[in-house]
C-alpha cells in the first residue's frame, strides 16, 4: 500500500503521518506528481489561509494534478475546502472537484469553532463501524452548506457538511488524525476503501 | 453541538515534567508523553505542554520532545514557554504541535501575532495573557505574573485578536494556586466582548468550580494542572458530572 501525503508546503502534515504509523502504514510526503499519480491512496491535507495554500498549490503545479487522480483521494481541513470551487476566503477559486461554495460562519458565533462536536447522517464506507453522533476535533472559520455530495454532517449554527464524496474523490473537514480512536478509524476506512 | 474542552496543562523542563505527578499507573512519572497518552485515553479534549526551562539547552530538547508527543497521541495539543519568533514556531508545528501558545514575546512584539497567522492561520496561534487585578484593574503580567505591565485586560485581549489570534488562554493570577474557582466575571467580560474562544486558567479546585467556569465564565475551555496531575478530579467522572448539569461534553 502506497500512500502519498501531498507536500505543499502547507499544515501539520507529521500528525497524519503518525496517525498512519500508529495503523502500520508508512506514508510518502511527496509534491513530485509522478510519485502521487502512482500511489494506491492520496492524501491531501492542507492548514492554514485558502488563498495562500492554494498559491502554493499552484507553484508546485499540483492543483492541475489533483482533479486528474483516479485512485481514492481524502482531503482533509482546508484540503478539502480546496477540492470545492470557492473558497471566500482570501476570495479563492478552488479546484472545483465539488460543486459547492465556501462560506464563512455567521459572526454571531466563536469564530474559529475549535473543539469537538458531533457528527451525523454518516453515509458511504469511510464511515463504516462508525456511530451517529460520534465526535470528530474541528478548527475552522469556513465551512461547506449541506449539499449533495455530503456524506456527513454537523452543526454551529446552521447544520453543514463536514464531509464530502464524488467518484474517487472524499473530503472531511475534521481532523481524523486528531480524532481518538474514532478518527483513526476514519482513516483506516479511508485505506480499506475499495 | 460543540463542547467545552478539559485541557490538562503539563509543564516541561529539560524535557521532563515538573512538579510532583501522582500517578501511580506510570512507570515513569516524569515522561511526558507517557502521561499525555493516559490523559488522551481518559478523555481529555487537548493538552497543553508548557516549557518552563531556564536554558538553551532545554530548550533545545523540545521540539525533539514535541515529536515524541505527536508520534504517540492522537487528540490537538498546544505548545507554549519561551516562543519569541516565526523561526521557534515553524520548527513546533513541523515537529507536530497543533498549535503554540505565545505570552511575553507578544507583549514585547505584537506583530508577532499577525505574522505567525499570516503563516500558518489563526487556528494555531493561541496568546497566553496572564493578569491580576491592581487597584480594581485586571492588568496584564509578563514573567509568569512576576513584572505587571500597564496594558488591560481587556484591551490587550481585543489587540491580539485582531491582530490573528485564533484563542485565549487566560490565567488570572489572583486566582491561580488557590483552588478556589476561575475568574468567572472577568472570563465571562472578555467571553462577551470577545469573537475568538476563551480558555480559562487558573483556580480550578473542585468539579463545581468547572461547572461555573463554563456556565458562569461562559469559557470555551477550561484549563488545570494539580487537581489532574494529583487525581484530585479524574477527566472521565468530571465530565460525567458536568454532562449531568447540562453542559455540552464529549464523553
Amino acid at each position: 500500500m502506497k500512500i502519498a501525503l501531498i507536500d505543499y508546503g502547507a499544515g501539520n502534515v507529521k500528525s497524519i503521518e503518525f496517525a498512519l504509523e500508529r495503523l502500520g502504514y508508512s506514508s510518502e510526503l511527496t509534491s513530485n506528481a509522478k510519485t502521487i499519480k502512482a500511489a494506491d491512496r492520496v492524501i491531501f491535507p492542507g492548514v492554514g489561509e485558502a488563498s495562500t495554500a492554494m498559491k502554493m498549490l499552484k507553484s508546485t503545479g499540483l492543483d492541475l494534478v489533483i482533479p486528474t487522480l483516479e485512485q481514492p483521494v481524502l482531503g482533509i481541513c482546508l484540503g478539502m475546502q480546496l477540492m470545492c470551487n470557492y473558497c471566500e476566503e482570501g476570495d479563492t477559486n478552488g479546484l472545483n472537484i465539488f460543486d459547492v461554495k465556501v462560506v464563512k460562519f455567521n459572526n454571531q458565533l466563536k469564530v474559529p469553532q475549535v473543539g469537538w462536536n458531533t457528527i451525523f447522517d454518516l453515509k458511504t464506507d469511510l464511515f463504516k463501524g462508525i456511530e451517529e453522533n460520534a465526535y470528530m476535533y474541528l478548527v475552522h472559520s469556513f465551512y461547506v452548506p449541506l449539499h449533495q455530495d455530503s456524506i456527513a454532517n454537523s452543526s454551529y449554527g446552521v447544520d453543514y457538511s463536514v464531509a464530502l464524496h464524488k467518484n474517487n474523490f472524499y473530503g472531511v473537514q475534521f481532523h481524523p488524525e486528531k480524532s481518538g480512536k474514532i478518527g483513526e478509524q476514519i482513516l483506516k476506512n479511508f485505506i480499506e476503501i475499495q | 453541538m460543540l463542547t467545552k474542552r478539559i485541557i490538562p496543562c503539563l509543564d516541561i523542563k529539560n524535557g521532563r515534567t515538573v512538579k510532583g505527578i501522582n500517578f501511580v499507573e506510570l512507570r515513569d512519572a516524569g515522561d511526558p508523553v507517557e502521561l499525555a497518552k493516559i490523559y488522551a485515553e481518559n478523555y481529555a479534549d487537548e493538552l497543553v505542554f508548557l516549557d518552563i526551562s531556564a536554558t538553551e539547552e532545554g530548550r533545545k530538547t523540545l521540539a525533539q520532545l514535541v515529536e515524541e508527543i505527536a508520534k504517540h497521541i492522537n487528540i490537538p495539543f498546544t505548545v507554549g514557554g519561551g516562543i519569541a519568533s516565526v523561526e521557534d514556531v515553524a520548527l513546533l508545528l513541523k515537529s507536530g504541535a497543533d498549535k503554540v501558545s505565545i505570552n511575553s514575546a507578544a507583549v514585547k512584539n505584537p506583530k508577532l501575532i499577525s505574522k505567525i497567522a499570516q503563516r500558518f492561520g489563526s487556528q494555531c496561534v493561541v496568546v497566553a495573557i496572564d493578569a491580576k487585578q491592581i487597584n480594581g484593574h485586571w492588568k496584564v503580567h509578563l514573567v509568569g505574573g512576576k513584572q505587571p505591565t500597564e496594558l488591560d485586560l481587556f484591551e490587550w485581549a481585543k489587540e491580539v485578536q485582531e491582530l490573528g489570534a485564533g484563542e485565549i488562554l487566560f490565567t488570572s493570577m489572583d486566582n491561580d494556586g488557590t483552588k478556589e474557582g476561575f475568574a468567572n466575571e472577568a472570563l465571562a467580560r472578555l467571553s462577551n466582548e470577545l469573537h475568538i474562544p476563551i480558555i480559562a486558567s487558573g483556580g480550578a479546585g473542585t468539579i463545581q468550580h468547572f461547572e461555573d467556569t463554563f456556565k458562569l465564565g461562559k469559557a470555551d475551555a477550561a484549563l488545570a494542572a494539580s487537581v489532574f496531575h494529583f487525581k484530585e478530579i479524574e477527566i472521565p467522572y468530571l465530565k460525567q458530572e458536568l454532562k449531568s448539569k447540562g453542559i455540552s461534553i464529549r464523553i
